[in-house]
Formats: C-alpha cells, structure tokens, sequence
C-alpha cells in the first residue's frame, strides 16, 4: 500500500520515547540551568520531528479511497486476538496533523513560563502527544482503549503538578468524570470482543447485534465520549480544569484531547451500532442544541477569561455532536455526510481557535497572574499586536466567514436545515450568541482605557508567543479561506461512513 | 476580464496588509501612498469594466476561482459574476472609498492610528467589492460579515472612548441578529436549490416557489417566502431597517470618513444591493415584498423624524441615511429595483459629501460635533458651505440635483405600483410614508444646515479664532463628490431607469414592472425637471425648507417652546421611540440576568451542586457511617475475621 | 484409652482460649504474641493427631514446617514491638488504634 509503513508507529513511539529520554535525565529543577535550556531544545526537536513526518500522512495520502492507510499489523495478544494494529482514514489524519500542529506550539508558548520541574513537564506533554496519536491512529479496540486510558495520567500529572490553586479539585473532577465513563467504554468492548470473539474495530463494525445490545453498547460508548466532548449535562469538569490548568495543559486539553470524543463517536459509536445510534440520536441532538443554546447563555456572565473560552468550548463541540447524529433526521440521504464532515471541520477548526484563544488569555496571565475579565482593560494600548491577534481569534471564536470557526458551523447548519428547520434556528443562534460573548470579553478586555497599573506595564508579545500566535492566525485563516484540502481528505471516508451507517444491523 | 476583476479585488487587499502589518516600518506616507494608489487601481478598473459593459465589449460574466469545499452534492466556488448590477456597483463603491481616502489624509492628520485607519478603510473596500462581485451566497455572505468585521473595527477606531467601544460592539451585535436570519436563508436556498451559485438558484426559482415548508407542524408556507423574508432579515440588519437599526445613529462615534464611506454611501446599502441582487427570487414571493415595503416605509417615515430632534450633526446625517434606506428598501418592495438601485447610487455620493462636509465642519471646530455650538460657518468655510449646500439640496429632492430624479421617481413609482390594487393598506402606508417624509427631509436637513452655517456664532471665541477653510485633501473630495451629487441624475436617469440598463440583472415581474409604466409616460428628463411644480413632492421639501427657515433662523425661540408644549411627543423621540431601550435593557440585560441565572442555579447549583458534588458527598456520607466499623484495635479486626470465619464454616457444614 | 477425640478437645480448648486472649486481651501486646503461638499450638496438635489416627506422617512433616514458620513469626514479632516500644513507650493494644478510619 504504501512505502513508508512504520510512519504511523514513529509518530507514536518517538515523543513516547523522547518524554521517557527526558524523564530518565531529569533536570534539577531550575528552569534557568542549562540542562533545563538542553531539555527545552530536545523537546522542542522532538515534537517538530513529529511534525514533519507527519506531512508524510499528506503527501502520501491517497484522498480516493475510504479504506485504511498506513496499516500496521501485529500480533498481540494473540490468545485474545488483539493486535497492534494501526491506520488512518480521513476521519483520523486531520486529527493527527492537529496533534503534531498544536504541539510544538505548546512546547514553546511554554518555553520559559513554567519555573518547576521543566523537564517533567516537557516530558509530560511528549508523551501526551504520543498517546493521542495513539488514540487516533489505533485500529484495535484494545489499543484504542489503552492509548485511551494512559492518555489520563499525563494530563492528570500536568493539571495537578502544575496547575493553579483549587487544581487538586479540578484534577479528582476530571479524572473522575473521565474515568466513569471510561469504564463502561471498556465494558462496552469486553461485550463486543465476545460477540465478535477479536478487538477489531473493522470487525466489530461488521458483526450483528440486536437492538437491545446495540442500545446498551451504544450508552456504554456514550458515556466516555459525552464526558470527553464534553455534552451537556456532563460538561462541569471543563471549567475547572481548564481554569486550574497550565496553559499548554488548558491548549492541549480544549484543542486535542475534547476531539477525542467526537472522534469516538465516528469511528465506533455510529458504524458499530448504527440502530442503537438511530434511537438515541434525537437525545443526542436535543443534548447538543442545548449545549449550544444553553452554554452560550451560561458563557456570557462568566468573570475568569478561561471559563469564559471553556464554556464557549462546549458550545462549539455542540456542533459536532449536532452534525454527527443528523443523519436519522433528513428526509432524504442528502445532508448527512454534510453534516459529519461539517463536524469534522468543526473539531478541526476549534482545536486551532480555542487553542489560540488559551494562549491568548496565557499570554495575558503570564505578565499579571490573573484571569479576571475585571482585571483588564484597554490591553490594545499597552499591547497592540496582542490585540490584534485576539481580535482576530474572537472573531474565529464567533464563527466569522473568512476564518475557520465559520465553515464548520455553517455545513452544520446547512445539513440540520435539511433536517428540520427548528433545529438550524437553534443551531444559528451561535451566530448572536457566540458574538455576544466572545466580543463582550474583547471589549472589556482590549478595547477602553488602560484601566490600571498591571495593564499600563504590560509589554507587548515577545518573539516567542508571536511566533505561536501567528502560525496559529495563519493556519485560521487558511482553513476558513480554502477548506476544500481539508474537506476533500475527508470525504471519500464519510461517504463510506454514511454508506455504513445507512445499513441497519437488525 | 478575469484579471481585471481580480485585481480591482486583490489590490485594496494586498495595500491593506502591507499598511496594516508594516505600517509602522513603511511610515504613514508611505501607508496612505499605497492605500491610495491600490483603491486607484480599482477605481480606475471598475471604470473600465463598467466602460466596456456599456459599450457592449464586455458581457456579463460568472466566473468561478477556486472551489471552496464540495461536499455530498454541495459545491461551492469562490468566483465573480460581473454583470451590469454588478459593475455599478463596483463604481460606487471604489469612487467613494477613493475619495474617502483622499479625505482621509487631511482628516486623521493627527490621529497615531493613521497607518491603522488606511489598512482597516482599504480591507474594507476588499470586503464591499467581494460582497458585490459575488457569484454565490457563501461569499456575499463572506463579504457581508467582512465589511460588518471592518465596520466594528473603525467604528471601535478610538478604541479609548468608550462610547465608541460600545458603539462597535452594538453594531456587531445587532447585524449578527440580522445575519441569524440571513445564514438560515442561505441555509434554505441550499436545502431547496442544493446550490448556492446564483445563475443555478435563479434557474431553480421557479421549481423553489412550487414547494412548500411546515415551519409550526399543520401550517405550509411558501418555500420562497421564506428564504425572501430570511435573508431580508438580513438586509435588516445590514441596512439598518427597523428594528435593527439602533446600531447606526450609534455608529457614529466613529471617525467621520468611516460614517460617509460605510455607513452612509457602500456598506449599509448592502442590503438593498442584495435584495435587488435577488429580485428573480423576491418577484416570486408577494408577502415577502409586502414585509419589504412595510418595513421600509416605517423606517423611511418615523427614522427621518428623530433626525428633527437630533443635536449632533453627525446623527442627523445618520438618521436622514436611516430613513434615505427606507425609501431605497420601500422601492425594492413596489418592484422598482431599478429607482432604488439609482437612489442607492445618488444618495451614495450626496450623503458621502454631506458626512464629508460634516467631517470639515467637525476638524475646523475641533472635534465639535454639537449644532448648538456652531453657527455661521459661512463666511470662514466656503468651499465647505457650497459644497454642503449642493448635498443639502440633492438630499431634499431639489429640482435638477442628483436626489430630484432620484426620489421623484422613487415616490412615482410607489404612486402607481401594483400594491394600489394588490393591498391597498400596505399602498397607502407606503405612499404616505415616502410622500410626508419628503418634507420631514427637507424640514430635518435645513435645519441642520442654518444651525451649521447661518445664524448666530455660538461656538465660544477660542473655536472661532481658529476657525478656517479645511486643506486641500479635504475640499478637493468635497468638491469631487459635489459634481455627481448636482448633476448625476440628469447624467444617467435615463438610461438607468428607462434604459434598460440593468438587463437581465434585475428580473421584475411583468404585471408588477412599475418602471415600464413610468416609462411609457416618460417625456424626457427636461419634461421631469419642468413638471416638477406641478407634483406635492417638490411642495412638501420647499415647505419643509421654509418651516426650518421660520423656526431656526427667524424666530429661534420656538423650537424651545414647541418641545415643552409637546413635551411627551418631544420625549418619544428622543428616546427614539424606545428601541434603545428594548435592545439594551430588554434583550441584553435580560440575556445577562438568565446567564446568572442559569449558570449559578443550573449550571453551579443542579449538575455541579446537586449531581456531581453530590455524589461525591454522599459517597462521603455512606463512607462516614462505615468508617465506624473500622476502629483500628487489632482485636476488633480479629473478632471480625472469628465471625466471619464461623459463618463461612457453618454455611459450608450445615447450610449447604 | 486417649482416642482422637480427646486430642481434639485439648486442642478445640487451647484455640478457644487463644482466640480469647486475642480478643480480651487490650493491655499487652506480648500476650498477643503468646496467644498467636497457641494458637498455632493448637493446629499443630490437631495435625499430629490425625496424621497418628490416619496413619499418615505428612501431618507430622506439616507441624515442623509450622513450627519454623511459628519462630521466624515469633522472632519478628518480637522485633516489631521493640521497635514498637521504642517509639511510643508503651505495648498497650488499645493505644495502637493507628489503622482507625
């Protein structure tokens, strides 16, 4: 199939190994030694490696075909028929070249903020990276649910090490929000495993289940990826994380680790139980437009900039979830593979612009050490390319044709339109409800008069978050002005997939 | 063509990154040089373009640049469709913004954001030409947003007022409830047409009207009605028809330049640009032309009457533009798109020199903005004061001016549009509305215009020391947008109007084709100017012109007195009829109440409070009462295991 | 004749006594110590009975391994509560409420 075919397991294996190198030298816990500087650098190689090679996922990806590439193959388990197996399809390539994108970028938003044990930070986020390569890559249930489960104790590690005051709350929440549901995911697979007798996904999505099975395994998938997107009413724990989180924590978390869960949600809830997915999905739809119209209400009145962009989070993984499960709803087959691919792009562009919008407000907290909307004020006098890139990103965040944010939203809203017209009206509300509050906290925070001492000394962006800033702004706008690479990846897949999902099991 | 058409797009754009990204490196002549001269460019090309359509080389074109995504039957391409709608437009707007430059230098002279203000006014002239040049509704819609982006960013230019501040986000904010509507129309073109290109919806307009949508479940409604009235939405907000135009007399916080190039002569008329864009779909939908002409009345009447009522000279502009837009949207909704688009055009460059003039006025006084404070301006602002007159006079309807034919052929158009037999109510409202404003316009404007210029000097004697002629940066605009301002309408009314110049870029219904019946009685444009005693409209704007003589330069003491005697007619108006009211502490602070609400009740108190938190506490609770058990004498414990061990043993010896 | 029954007895009356002194007994953790070893006594003492009534010396082979197993016990145990002593000064069982909930 294709030449290069360890790529896939490089990419896991290299950060892997690079954060244990990096764990194994430790450092001495000053951020300022040289070895700490060495550490920086070895990280920073590392991850750009990654990036790098996983170009090759671009240049040799073949857009025509819906069948896995890259595949690995190796025995495993054998006694219980799991194996190492990997591949991509168009549903996990952009999600990986996310992951390779949004690194890097973190490792050097974070070069010299963080004073404590750099190298295990590093380290942390390596291997973070490696695990959710993974998650994306793993075509075995087994795998999937491992890199799944490991994925937990670095961003355990890296929320409750490194994060703000209440973080040893907002790490018990998290851990144990995800982890709940992460049990009946196994569940869930241990049943499958029996009917089908290995822990192949593709296997699994050929096997017959009745109603009642499909119904269990589907409340079982559910559970763990409701958590990770999160859906309402599952979505507490993102707030406090994000709040209590590092920055590079809170820009992996919103920008990576929630697309895990939408991505759960393609590749095994809708074409392993597809009936089972049919009689929830007006539950499912109902959850997200709530998460959109609900969320974006709660989102408007919140005074700490992180839980403002986390609850705008939730809003916007509402389209998601809302363009996965149209499907059942369209009077005729047209729309739904509009809808999941508008999904898709969705989970792409807000891993871009929520992670640009917690750098944004880490750029900010850095120099003042607050999070308060109320602490700011007239930052654009002070700062004014920092201005102008949250700007920018605000107007990303508000779904702005032109930048990414805009063409998930959009193929969402065409799709559900399709649907029921109810549903697109609620759905469409973001556009006032996503400008209210994402343009209010501008306002209060770049625009006016500089409204203390703190902002009056605050220094413009560095090289170093410049650097960060702009990459991000460029791959926004690119994303919003030709989407059709992006799109194209995808839609050889998705036409599989609602092939698939059109196929009842019963 | 092709490349023309990309480079009247792409050079305001590229000027606009270089200004914005390196102005500080390239320095402000060099930022206002290259703005300047990209705008040129685009003048100069959409001249030719325009040029080359009336000669006939050019045809209409629909060009498509690259595919923005194609995906389960939807393909969208980014592209051009230049016909003749198109290419008027794409005049106007770059001449204005020309000019608008040009001003701008004499205007922001101080400003430290100069080099900011020419990168934001040149991305703004990409956006509007972008909006216009569409072949598609993705990217009219793109251009809708991107102008409403640079709007908020010029309007929030002195982003230290925050007057200003909060202007900017009212405007974003009350367009985006426009483009709610808007997104969801486009969302409906897709779903009925599976297209967005427009060659391909208004070939499928006639097969769209046929269909039917259950919005409420039992009820049908007329699928074209919906997306007409969806994406007039749209307008709406764009536009500023009411209720969405609270954003506008607000918008004038910002700088003056930006007040006559984007909320005076390009991007407000967005709207009416789209709608007249979309006319093959409006003439299928009679209800949706009947909510056009209605709301486009209401704002044309009551909007111009707040502009009485108004103290600073800008919003008096801003309101006379409210109600000018009413009367352009009053002509989309009696099937003349042809008057509006030619009101459009004139209104556009008289109401580009009356903010400009104003901007003049505002520089001499330093940045003075209140009427009471002026006064006699004549006699140290000539060249300002005539061209002002010249706008003043277009702006009433003067016989000969530019807004004469304009309006006058507006208002004959609604007189014997088809709403006289097709419903009489929505005839009359329309009629009337259009009719009475026409003095209230003249009352409003000359009011302004002796408070301004004739009259007592009441600015106080430092302002007046320092009054004098703006530079040439400044007057030269005046007086190249003075020109079309007087003559245009007796330039182009012709074949604009009764010339078929718009082709088939404007489909109007047979029976409805108003302007076809205007122009069977046409007898020339002299004709026109020599009737025009014999028609009210010219009566109503003399007597309007005489009562603001009366009452603001004979016997100022007056006014003073009718505001007591009406004082709750006089309170109504100034508090604008109460929308503010109903957007700000209506929606918004009902918005920011059930955001409290629900965040502390639902969100912190049901799923944080009750669920999570109270799970963990009663796992907490359970685990108190076990702990009990656990005393940690060792005796305990093996008293525990002796039990347990007997048990074990008798089950396994007597039970089992 | 001592039967079986008899060295079952003996044996039934030292594990109860035993146990009773585990659990009775709050003062002295050395006592604690000793009722172990009884304990341990009294199994030996069934195993050998057996292994003599059945005929069967793998019991026996049995109580020699419990033995050792009884001392190596007893010898850390007995180190565990000088240790003990040393650091709280006291072998009271009812002051070692450490593993309390």
């Amino acid at each position: 199939m294709n030449n290069s075919t360890y790529l896939l397991s490089t990419l896991i294996f290299l950060p892997i190994l690079g954060g244990l190198a990096l764990l194994a030298i430790g450092d001495t816990g000053d951020a300022s030694s040289g070895r700490a500087r060495g550490m920086r650098w070895t990280a920073l190689a590392v991850t750009l490696l990654a990036l790098v090679l996983s170009l090759g996922l671009v240049t040799g990806f073949d857009t025509s075909t819906a069948a896995m590439q890259f595949v690995e193959k190796l025995d495993w388990i054998p006694a219980i028929q799991a194996s190492y197996h990997l591949g991509v399809d168009g549903l996990s390539a952009p999600l990986i070249l996310l992951t390779t994108f949004i690194t890097p970028l973190v490792v050097i938003s974070s070069w010299d903020t963080i004073k404590s044990r750099p190298a295990q930070y590093f380290a942390a986020f390596l291997i973070l990276e490696g695990l959710m390569i993974g998650v994306f890559a793993s075509l075995d249930g087994l795998l999937f649910y491992v890199f799944w489960e490991f994925m937990l104790v670095p961003m355990f590690l890296i929320i409750g090490v490194w994060g703000g005051p209440r973080r040893v709350y907002a790490t018990m929440k998290f851990f144990l929000y995800t982890f709940l549901g992460s049990v009946l995911l196994l569940v869930a697979f241990v049943y499958l495993f029996v009917q089908s007798g290995s822990f192949d996904i593709a296997g699994w999505v050929d096997v017959p289940l009745g109603l009642r099975a499909q119904q269990t395994i589907f409340i079982g998938l559910l559970l763990a990826f409701a958590v990770k997107v999160p859906m309402w009413p599952v979505h507490t724990w993102l707030p406090d994380a994000h709040v209590e989180a590092p920055t590079g924590g809170s820009v992996i978390l919103a920008a990576i680790m929630l697309k895990m869960g939408g991505y759960g949600f393609v590749r095994l809830s809708l074409p392993i139980v597809p009936d089972g997915s049919a009689y929830f999905s007006a539950l499912m739809i109902g959850l997200s437009l709530i998460a959109i119209v609900y969320i974006s209400i709660v989102a408007l009145m919140q005074k700490d900039m992180k839980k403002l962009v986390a609850y705008s989070s939730v809003a916007h993984m509402g389209f998601v979830t809302l363009g996965f499960f149209l499907f059942w709803h369209l009077s005729t087959n047209v729309g739904a593979a509009l809808g999941i691919a508008g999904g898709m792009v969705q989970m792409v562009s807000h891993g871009l612009v929520s992670g640009a919008m917690f750098l944004c407000v880490g750029v900010l907290y850095e120099r003042t050490h607050s999070r308060e909307i109320a602490d700011y004020g007239g930052v654009a006098n002070t700062m004014p390319w920092f201005g102008a890139f949250f700007v920018l990103f605000a107007m990303a965040n508000s779904g702005l044709p032109g930048t990414s944010g805009f063409v998930g939203e959009f193929m969402v809203i065409v799709a559900s339109f399709k649907a029921n017209f109810w549903i697109a009206f609620f759905a469409a509300t973001i556009l006032v409800s996503g400008a209210s509050y994402t343009l209010w906290m501008i306002k209060r925070v770049v625009y006016g008069e500089v409204a203390n001492e703190n902002v009056a000394e605050l220094s413009d962006l560095n090289h170093r978050e410049f650097l960060v800033l702009g990459a991000l702004a460029i791959a926004v706008l690119i994303l919003g002005v030709w989407p059709e690479p992006l799109v194209n990846m995808m839609s050889a897949t998705i036409e599989n997939l609602v092939a698939t999902i059109g196929l009842t099991k019963l | 063509m092709y490349n023309y058409y990309l480079v009247i797009v792409l050079s305001p754009l590229i000027a606009a990154i270089i200004a914005g990204l390196f102005g500080r490196q390239i320095g402000r002549t060099a930022s206002h040089s290259i703005t300047i001269l990209a705008v040129g460019i685009s003048t100069v090309c959409s001249m030719l373009v325009l040029y080359r359509m009336l000669l006939g080389t050019a045809l209409p074109e629909n060009i498509s640049i690259y595919t923005w995504f194609a995906m389960d039957g939807l393909r969208i391409e980014i592209g051009f469709l230049v016909d003749r709608l198109t290419a008027f437009m794409m005049v106007v707007v770059t001449f204005v913004s020309l000019m608008v430059h040009v001003y701008t230098i004499g205007y922001m002279r101080d400003d430290p954001g100069y080099q900011r203000f020419f990168s934001h006014i040149s991305l703004f002239t990409f956006a509007m030409l972008m909006l216009v040049m569409a072949n598609n509704f993705l990217q009219l819609f793109f251009g809708w947003e991107a102008v409403g982006l640079v709007s908020y960013l010029l309007i929030g230019f002195w982003l230290k007022r925050p007057t200003a501040v909060f202007a900017s986000l009212k405007a974003f904010l009350v367009n985006r409830v426009g483009d709610f509507g808007f997104i969801l129309g486009i969302a409906a073109v897709a779903y009925f047409a599976q297209s967005l290109d427009y060659a391909e919806v208004f070939a499928s307009a006639d097969q769209i009207a046929g269909q039917g949508i259950s919005v409420w479940p039992g009820t049908s409604w007329n699928a074209m009605t919906l997306i007409c009235v969806l994406l007039f939405i749209g307008a709406m907000g764009k536009s500023a028809q009411a209720p969405l135009h609270v954003w506008l007399p607000d918008s004038m916080e910002g700088p003056t330049p930006i007040s006559a190039l984007i909320h005076a002569a390009t991007m407000v008329t967005a709207g009416i640009f789209l709608v007249a864009r979309m006319s093959p779909l409006y003439e299928l939908s009679l209800p949706a032309l009947g909510t056009v002409v209605i709301i486009g009345a209401f704002t044309a009447f009551f909007m111009g009457l707040l502009g009485i009522v108004q103290n600073d000279i800008k919003r008096v502009i801003a309101y006379s533009t409210l109600s000018q837009l009413g009367y352009m949207t009053v002509a989309l909704g009696a099937s003349a798109y042809s008057a509006a688009m030619f009101h459009l055009m004139t209104h556009a460059f008289f109401k580009a020199l009356l903010f400009l003039a104003a901007g003049s006025v505002i520089i001499a006084l330093h940045h003075e903005q209140d009427m009471r404070k002026m006064g006699g301006l004549k006699k140290y602002m000539p060249i300002t004061y005539w061209t002002a007159l010249v706008g003043s006079l277009a702006l009433i309807g003067f016989p000969g001016t530019a807004g004469f034919f304009s309006k006058d052929l507006l208002i004959e158009a609604v007189r014997d549009s088809h709403w006289a037999e097709t419903d009489p109510w929505v005839y009359w409202i329309a009629y009337l509305s259009v009719l009475l404003g026409v003095f209230v316009t003249a009352l409003y404007t000359f009011r302004m215009f002796f408070m301004v210029f004739h009259g007592e000097e009441r600015m106080d004697k430092e302002a007046r020391s320092h009054v004098h002629e703006s530079p040439w940066v400044v007057t030269v605009p005046l007086i190249m947008l003075a020109i079309p301002s007087a003559i245009i309408g007796w330039w182009t009314i012709e074949p604009v109007l009764f010339g078929n110049y718009f082709g088939d870029a404007i489909v109007v219904n047979q029976s409805r084709d108003v302007l076809a019946h205007l122009g069977e009685a046409w007898h020339g444009r002299l004709g026109l100017l020599l009737h025009a005693w014999q028609s009210p409209v010219l009566w109503l704007a003399v007597g309007g012109v005489v009562l603001a003589w009366y009452l603001y330069l004979k016997r100022t003491d007056l006014p003073g007195k009718i505001s007591k005697r009406f004082s709750s007619l006089y309170k109504l108006l100034d508090r604008k009829y109460y929308f503010d009211d109903l957007w700000i502490n209506g929606f918004a602070a009902g918005g920011r109440r059930l955001s409290t609400f629900l965040w502390e009740k639902s969100d912190q108190g049901l799923i944080d409070g009750f669920m999570v938190n109270g799970t963990t506490n009663a796992i907490g609770r359970i685990a108190g009462v076990m702990r009990q058990l656990q005393t940690g004498y060792l005796y305990t414990y093996a008293f525990a295991m002796i039990i347990g061990l007997t048990a074990i043993l008798g089950w396994l010896t007597w039970l089992r | 004749m001592i039967g079986l029954q008899e060295y079952l007895t003996l044996s039934a009356i030292l594990f109860v006594i035993s146990i009773v002194g585990i659990i009775v007994n709050r003062r002295n953790l050395i006592l604690l110590l000793m009722c172990l070893e009884l304990m341990l006594l009294a199994v030996n003492f069934n195993f050998i009975a057996f292994s003599r009534y059945l005929g069967d010396p793998t019991g026996q082979v049995f109580v020699f391994f419990v033995l050792t197993v009884a001392a190596a016990e007893a010898a850390i145990g007995l180190a565990i509560l000088i240790v003990l002593f040393r650091n709280r000064r006291s072998i009271s069982v009812q002051e070692l409420n450490t593993m309390k909930g």
